[in-house]
């Protein structure tokens, strides 16, 4: 396939399919701000953090995609590798202890680049120590060796053994103080690294411009404003970079023996595949690829505490991958916009136009002042107060009700299909290609692996 | 489980042996520094080990008790319940705030009772509950505690898991997550947050037991949640092993096709499943309560992966294997403080269990099985 085709190709079937659900999200949110009267700068900046987390989880669910979508490897262990990315990445990049600030620990003080390497790098090697034994594991003990791994990370960085160490950073044996900061969390005082790659980039006029523009509409203080849109539109740029790795990636014939081996590893093997390697590189190249997003999520946040990594926020991921449908990149990308949007930042945008345009009163503290008034007189809006503060436990709530939803009505998500092309050139006609989506099956297939990946799922 | 085929070739087989002696020389040089800093250096003491052990036992028989039931449901719906936690939680919610009732009627008005003193609106110290201080309002908070817990999981067997029986256990998998985020935040919702005590610390009747060089503190919950568990342990066994019901479910975990074409009538095996689950669930979600005298919502939450733990070490479907391997992840995760910081005590549970699964991942009690 030349570029230019393969080009084509996404644009006709995938892109398009992103930029509805994308323009619909986006639209929505405008719309009802404006309906309600949202000041402009509010509306900007639920607009940024709507990008952001539409970024991280279209990422995260793309290389979870990598892991169960095609190599069928039941990964929820997401954020150990998103840990270990980003911790690993401020060990190596944080300024030397004693450079000033109030950082308690320092780093190594080499550049950012090298650190988000080192980070991804960590991320993939943990990612080999699991492989190893998953190898040999059922689906469901994969789960629970992973899930446990990921609790495990979080107790090390927890932990008040690790909170600070010293570490030789010259060859002559020099010593300086590291560590991970324990508990109360770790400093992340290297410079900003959006600016810094605007800086590097040669941009920074631009970014100037753009900081007075916005500053005409925005008087007062534009710069974070202008700092987070930029912010989520590089976030957007990462998830278009790892579409094109993980689609790239699928149609190899690395990508192809990973879909036989999702099928039946057996098959796979009998043709003479080393199914084992190719599961080993699958799971470390998604490890990685968690590690980056785990560092570009939280490498601008200032500072990281260890209890951001709990358990919850890999299911997130997986609500989103199981939203857009496993096995589809599209749906990855899709499934992740959807979940930030509704699911994640939806009800928090919803509690704060309702506190914004309305002014409700104090909230009861606690169910039984709420739910008093309620049987006593009929009074339902402590009640309702009391629900709206609450939104963001009963966020979960409808997470695992949707979750269950799914499972029942739509297991396949809203693209999930596990039938595609295996072929290396176009199975049809140019005049009917247009109308092909990734969904459609091909019958007929030239290579023997691509047999295997031709068939549905029917665990 | 076509993987581990693969790699059944002689090196496999001998690398598979290297691997095992390894962990066993590391697990001989542990006890060899164990013994060695009881009896020669004298750097760990006889009633430190005895409080620690005694301290996973008590652990490991809650984990034991509730690994039961998930083991169950393991081997005969065939799926990892990743809501049973959240079923431990809502047991113990529910026997607490009947044992709150009782204990504090006429003392508190009753909606805060029955919320467990949500937002700090009633104290259970100050309702003086302890079983010596408050028996009846104990045993029935047990009671409660477990058929409310039957109730919860025959429900949502009706609603969520009956119609997708015959998915692949990944598909139940990850229902159950749905599951256990619904329940756990819909506790949160209605009991709050907050981390409340709930029996009197201080008027817990206490047993100093001397052991070689100090002593062993034993109190009344202590004993309680030992009575309480081994004697449903021993029931279930009685049970599974002299009735029809434990033969079926023998059968059914076997080949459930198998089972059903011989006249086992499945959805009743699969219902009497949930209701001895259920219950010893609930009820260990309470007694841990009554021992531990904190209660929050995520308690059930934090217990599960070492429960899992449990049932993987044990064997999938052996009761026995999930009581033994309930007692091995207490003590280990309560003992390994002698030699890692404290932060790292479950990690030390989840390691054991990861090492069984590499030399043995078919479990200690694989082959076995009662049910």
């Amino acid at each position: 396939m030349s570029t230019a085709d393969s080009a084509r190709q996404l644009w006709e079937a995938d892109a398009t399919k992103i930029l509805v659900v994308l323009a619909a999200i986006y639209a929505t949110y405008l719309l009802s701000g404006l309906v309600l009267g949202y000041s402009l700068r509010g509306q900007l900046n639920s607009i940024a953090s709507l990008t952001f987390y539409i970024g991280v989880f279209a990422t995260l669910a793309l290389a979870l995609n990598l892991h169960w979508g095609y190599t069928g490897l039941f990964n929820i262990g997401v954020v150990g590798f998103m840990a270990v990315g980003i911790y690993v990445m401020a060990f190596v990049s944080k300024p030397l202890y004693g450079s000033g600030g109030a950082a308690q620990v320092g780093g190594l003080g080499l550049p950012i680049p090298v650190g988000i390497l080192a980070g991804m790098v960590a991320a993939a090697l943990l990612g080999f120590v699991v492989a190893l034994p998953a190898l040999r594991l059922r689906a469901d003990y994969l789960a629970i060796v992973t899930i446990a791994m990921s609790e495990i990370v979080r107790f090390t960085f927890l932990s008040s053994t690790f909170q600070q160490f010293q570490v030789p950073h010259t060859l002559a044996g020099d010593w300086t103080r590291v560590g991970f900061g324990g508990g109360s969390g770790l400093i992340l005082d290297f410079p900003d690294p959006l600016l810094a790659l605007i800086d590097v980039l040669g941009l920074s006029t631009v970014y100037d411009g753009l900081v007075g523009l916005v500053g005409t509409v925005v008087p007062n203080n534009p710069d974070p404003i202008v700092h987070s849109l930029v912010y989520g539109l590089v976030l957007l740029g990462v998830v278009a970079g790892y579409f094109w790795l993980l689609k790239r990636t699928g149609e190899s014939p690395f990508g192809r023996v990973l879909k036989a081996i999702r099928e039946d590893e057996d098959v796979a093997r009998a043709l003479g595949k080393n199914t084992g390697r190719f599961k080993i590189t699958s799971f470390m190249l998604g490890c990685a690829l968690m590690g980056l997003v785990g560092i570009l999520w939280l490498m601008g946040q200032g500072a990281v505490t260890p209890n951001f990594f709990r358990p919850r926020l890999t299911f997130f991921v997986w609500i989103a991958l199981i939203i857009g449908g496993a096995g589809s990149n599209t749906g990855s990308v899709a499934g992740g916009a959807i979940f930030a949007a509704v699911l994640y930042q939806g009800p928090l945008y919803f509690q704060n136009l309702v506190t914004s345009v309305f002014q409700p009163g104090d909230a009861p503290g606690s169910f039984g002042p709420a739910v008093a008034p309620l049987i006593a007189n009929f009074d339902p809006v402590p009640f309702l107060l009391y629900t709206l503060d609450s939104v963001r436990q009963l966020q979960l709530v409808v997470m695992g009700v949707v979750l269950i939803w799914l499972m029942h009505n739509r297991p396949e998500g809203m693209l999930g299909h596990r039938k595609e092309t295996a072929a290396a050139i176009p199975l049809v006609g140019r005049s009917e290609q247009g109308e092909r989506t990734d969904a459609d099956a091909v019958g007929t297939d030239p290579t023997p692996a691509g047999d295997a990946s031709g068939g549905e799922r029917d665990e | 489980m076509g993987f581990t085929e693969s790699f059944t070739g002689p090196w496999r087989l001998t690398a598979d042996r290297v691997l095992a002696a390894v962990f066993v020389a590391v697990g001989l040089l542990f006890l060899v520094d164990l013994f060695w800093g009881l009896l020669i250096s004298g750097s760990i003491s006889f009633s430190r080990l005895g409080s620690l052990a005694w301290d996973g036992l008590m652990r490991g028989l809650v984990i034991g008790l509730a690994g039961i039931g998930l083991s169950m449901t393991y081997s005969i719906l065939n799926f990892a319940n990743f809501s049973h936690g959240d079923y431990i939680t809502s047991g113990a919610f529910a026997g607490w705030a009947t044992t709150y009732l009782l204990a504090g009627l006429g003392r508190a008005d009753v909606g805060s009772l029955l919320l467990v003193g949500a937002g700090g609106s009633v104290l259970g110290g100050a309702l003086d509950i302890g079983v010596t201080t408050t028996p009846v309002a104990v045993v029935a908070g047990i009671v409660v505690a477990g058929v409310a817990t039957v109730l919860l999981a025959l429900g949502l067997d009706r609603v969520v898991y009956e119609p997708i029986r015959s998915e692949s256990g990944i598909t139940l998998l990850i229902t159950s997550i749905g599951v256990a985020f619904a329940l756990r935040y819909l506790i949160q919702f209605v009991f709050g947050s907050d981390v409340r005590g709930t029996t009197a610390a201080g008027s817990i009747p206490q047993l100093q037991l001397y052991f070689v060089d100090g002593v062993v503190r034993i109190d009344a919950h202590d004993v309680t949640l030992l009575a309480v568990t081994v004697g449903l342990m021993l029931g279930v066994h009685v049970l599974l092993q002299t009735t029809k019901l434990g033969k079926a479910m023998r059968a059914m975990s076997d080949d459930e096709d198998l089972a059903r074409i011989t006249g086992i009538p499945t959805e009743r095996v699969v219902r009497a499943t949930w209701i001895i689950g259920g219950g010893l669930t609930g009820i260990s979600g309470y007694v841990f309560v009554l021992w531990k005298g904190t209660l929050g919502f995520n308690d059930g939450w934090l217990l599960l992966l070492l429960i899992f733990a449990a049932v993987i070490l044990g064997g999938i479907g052996s009761i026995y294997g999930a009581i033994a391997g309930g007692l091995i992840i207490g003590v280990t995760a309560s003992v390994s403080v002698l030699w890692i910081p404290s932060a790292f005590s479950r990690a030390a549970a989840f390691v054991v269990m990861i090492v069984i699964l590499l030399v043995r991942p078919q479990g200690l009690f694989s082959g076995r099985s009662t049910a």
